[in-house]
């Protein structure tokens, strides 16, 4: 039960932040808000994982954790230098 | 006895943390810009994903699930502020001031020079 | 080589944590694993103070729980905010000096700037921070300087802390 809601109350967050994402205006806007959307993702599995009973999910809600940082990270790095093969500043 | 008191605690952190995640969605609406928004999206990678994960743990006892579920939330805590500081960056080396809420550029106070003494 | 130990040691929990199924050939699996991590952290010679600082080990648990505590105050103090119809806010950018003497330092700080909500680091550039604060009041708070006098203290509080080039030997 406690957990149906807890469900509840991440879909209409992220219900919120998707309007945000559709919203905009800039394209900055949208990655935070995709950003915040996979942060709530990894919440809704772990919930998901206690309300049906099975632990495993936990394991795919860290892997959603990790792909989610670095899909931000290379999103930003591609807008910003065009390639995702550039070294950052500092380095030759 | 104490599974009804650790439901309850259960509820309670639930609830807390659905407050504060239902409080960044709407943050994450009302703010003027891009910069005072990432305020609001902090505020649910930290507080309510943390209220959250007590709150599972709390069911989930001394065992694996409790120890997988701390490291998601380490994980989150470490990982926050990197993209929000890559992203963040970005913008502003995009050329993008912040603005206050009447659209006018907001002024920047230089404490470079120490720490106030006050 | 206490830096090496303190990974290794610090990979096999993790696996032990993840796994969940302790057979002898999984634990074997698992011990080839960290190894190979090791010796190719080794190789690439990232094993320093920075990827492995146990150096701060002392007062970590002490500044994460002096940390979380200010989360919770900055949180609930944004979430006012957001709530009251009016939306007080009066964004502000501020520029702060740090007091850090290693690059690790310096990051800690701003990840800590960026991790309690009302504030965002937007740059940190020659121990420079370029703040972007929700409030005026907020970033006065910060500028104050009690979180970047508490991480000068993280840093220094185990061996000497290292020139900003590093301490490869």
């Amino acid at each position: 039960m406690m957990f149906a809601a807890a469900a509840a109350a991440l879909l209409i967050t992220m219900l919120l932040v998707l309007l945000r994402a559709f919203m905009g205006p800039t394209l900055y806007d949208r990655i935070l808000a995709v950003n915040t959307f996979g942060t709530k993702t990894v919440l809704m599995i772990a919930v998901l994982g206690f309300l049906m009973g099975r632990p495993e999910f936990l394991d795919i809600a860290l892997v959603y954790a990790l792909i989610n940082f670095i899909g931000t990270i290379a999103v930003l790095k591609f807008f910003r230098y065009g390639d995702l093969g550039r070294a950052g500043k500092g380095e030759p | 006895m104490i599974a009804t008191v650790l439901d309850a605690v259960s509820w309670l952190l639930l609830i807390a943390g659905s407050f504060f995640v239902i409080t960044g969605g709407i943050g994450l609406l009302r703010l003027p810009d891009v910069y005072s928004r990432m305020h609001a999206a902090g505020m649910t990678d930290t507080l309510g994903a943390g209220l959250f994960i007590a709150g599972m743990a709390v069911q989930g006892g001394f065992t694996l699930v409790t120890a997988k579920l701390l490291i998601i939330l380490v994980f989150i805590l470490f990982t926050s502020p990197t993209a929000t500081y890559a992203l963040a960056n970005a913008v502003w080396s995009g050329g993008v001031q912040p603005r206050r809420r009447d659209g006018t550029a907001c002024e920047t106070i230089d404490r470079s020079d120490g720490p106030l003494t006050s | 080589m206490l830096r090496v130990l303190s990974l290794a040691g610090g990979l096999v929990v993790i696996w032990l944590l993840l796994s969940g199924h302790y057979t002898p050939l999984i634990n074997t699996l698992g011990l080839v694993s960290v190894g190979v991590v090791v010796a190719i952290a080794v190789r690439m010679d990232v094993v320093d103070h920075e990827s492995v600082p146990i150096h701060m080990r002392g007062r970590f648990f002490g500044y994460w729980i002096w940390l979380g505590a200010e989360i919770v105050k900055a949180n609930i103090d944004v979430a006012k905010r957001v709530w009251s119809p009016s939306l007080p806010i009066s964004p502000t950018l501020f520029r702060l000096k740090t007091s850090q003497a290693g690059e690790l330092g310096q990051v800690i700080y701003a990840n800590s700037i960026t991790l309690t909500p009302g504030t965002v680091s937007v740059s940190l550039e020659d121990g420079e921070i370029l703040v972007h604060a929700i409030a005026r009041e907020v970033g006065d708070d910060l500028s104050a300087g009690e979180m970047d006098r508490r991480v000068t203290r993280l840093e220094v509080s185990g061996i000497p802390a290292p020139t900003p080039e590093g301490e490869r030997e």
